[in-house]
């Protein structure tokens, strides 16, 4: 479990733009498991081994739910040769969970390569759960050869456009993006701006107090662009959020932990169920990252997120399935 | 009875000019072409190699997908000359460049990998 980690407080600094030290610090617990907290614009990042002796009710608020990421169903590879074994031990992780998850987000890639018996797989898996309601978002493998067609069919029901949609849940307002259609030669993930005009006007009229998590697939701030880890358009996207006090931003993708606060905006990005991937620049290509079969799981996960009104942020707390 | 034999005649005279034709330009393709030639380019850690390829008229090039990720490749130009599918591992896909010309294109899975058909 992720009681291996050290207890040690990461880093706590104040809320003033990025800060690289403390950035790197964050990378380098990719994977293992952490909790960042940020409580009157300073955040604190904790191991999880410490989340035991932090007051349960600062965790547990009036809202708290799952993030799982890239289960890839249909991958075979020596990587992670039982994906759908890994996707119901994360299913399994959310359901001892403490606080029982209201609903779940998939970030995308349910599927590794768009087949209908993939995407069926995963929903019978994910019927186990103790959240019945999933809020999905498609990676680029959930949208193969059929311009995302078969993706809007099974999960894009009251969505606009591609796929994107919005929703509310206890005060707080959740913002589901597609940014892996219509990619252009030598670009990044793209918004498009249909879909940036639907959001501009989405949030118009909410308060500025009004918390806000925003998920997409890849990820919506500048990770790695020489391995495609970044979206083309996600400035504009940003921009018309600025106004609100507290904005999360949730990604998959890169297969790893790692976050980042910029001003308002925390954003982080998840471990996937089905296979890790490298960290950025560490190996020739951002493919499968085949590891020890016994450390496989120290690097798979699921993502828990707690809100707290009147609390600034929300937590959020990366767990590893072994 | 005598109009239909006229029209029978008029086909068969049309046949053996086209056949004539043909025997006519055959000798000729040969000697230009002599085989068909083909080529090949190797997706690897998510990059095209080589990136460029330079061919002659004719060419048959076959991409290979080494990686454990799908890829596609897509011609970059607004009609789509020649797009693949999704290629999951070790699968193939090839085109026949019959004019000359710079090819561009890329993975429409992983856009920043990129490669160009160089048709001369």
């Amino acid at each position: 479990m992720g009681d291996k980690t050290k207890d040690q407080i990461l880093h706590d600094h104040n809320n003033d733009g990025v800060d690289r030290r403390g950035f790197l610090k964050c990378m380098a617990w990719a994977g293992t498991g952490a909790l960042c907290v940020m409580q009157g614009g300073v955040l604190k990042s904790y191991s999880l081994s410490r989340i035991r002796e932090l007051d349960p009710k600062k965790m547990a608020g009036e809202l708290s739910f799952v993030q799982i990421s890239d289960s890839h169903m249909g991958f075979n590879k020596p990587a992670n040769p039982d994906v759908a074994g890994t996707l119901k031990a994360a299913i399994d992780k959310i359901n001892g969970l403490a606080t029982p998850p209201e609903f779940m987000l998939h970030t995308g890639d349910i599927s590794h390569l768009s087949k209908p018996e993939e995407f069926d797989t995963v929903d019978q898996i994910l019927k186990a759960a103790s959240a019945k309601d999933v809020f999905y978002v498609p990676g680029e493998h959930d949208v193969l050869n059929d311009n995302g067609e078969q993706y809007l069919e099974r999960y894009g029901k009251g969505t606009k456009g591609a796929g994107w949609y919005s929703f509310d849940k206890k005060g707080v307002h959740f913002i589901g993006l597609v940014n892996v259609l219509n990619l252009k030669a030598g670009g990044l993930g793209t918004l498009g701006p249909e879909q940036l005009e639907w959001m501009e006007e989405d949030v118009e009229h909410l308060k500025s107090s009004t918390p806000i998590v925003v998920f997409a697939h890849i990820p919506l701030w500048s990770v790695y662009p020489e391995w495609g880890w970044g979206t083309e358009d996600s400035a504009q996207a940003l921009a018309y959020l600025k106004k609100f006090g507290s904005v999360t931003v949730l990604n998959g993708h890169i297969h790893q932990t790692m976050q980042k606060v910029e001003g308002n905006v925390t954003f982080h990005t998840a471990m996937s169920t089905a296979f890790p991937q490298p960290q950025p620049g560490k190996a020739d290509s951002p493919g499968p990252m085949k590891v020890p079969a016994d450390q496989l799981k120290s690097l798979l996960g699921i993502t828990n997120v707690n809100y707290v009104q009147g609390q600034q942020a929300l937590a959020v707390v990366d767990s590893t399935l072994g | 009875m005598k109009r239909r034999s006229a029209c029978v005649a008029g086909l068969t005279t049309a046949v053996l000019v086209a056949l004539a034709l043909l025997l006519a330009g055959s000798p000729k393709v040969g000697a230009n072409t002599q085989q068909p030639a083909n080529a090949e380019v190797k997706i690897d850690n998510f990059s095209f190699t080589p990136a460029v390829l330079t061919v002659p008229v004719g060419t048959t090039v076959t991409w290979t997908n080494r990686d454990d990720i799908p890829h596609t490749v897509v011609s970059t130009d607004d009609s789509k000359i020649f797009k693949s599918k999704a290629m999951d591992t070790d699968e193939k896909f090839s085109y026949t460049f019959a004019k000359p010309g710079r090819y561009s294109y890329f993975c429409s899975v992983h856009p920043k990998m990129t490669g160009t058909i160089v048709v001369q």
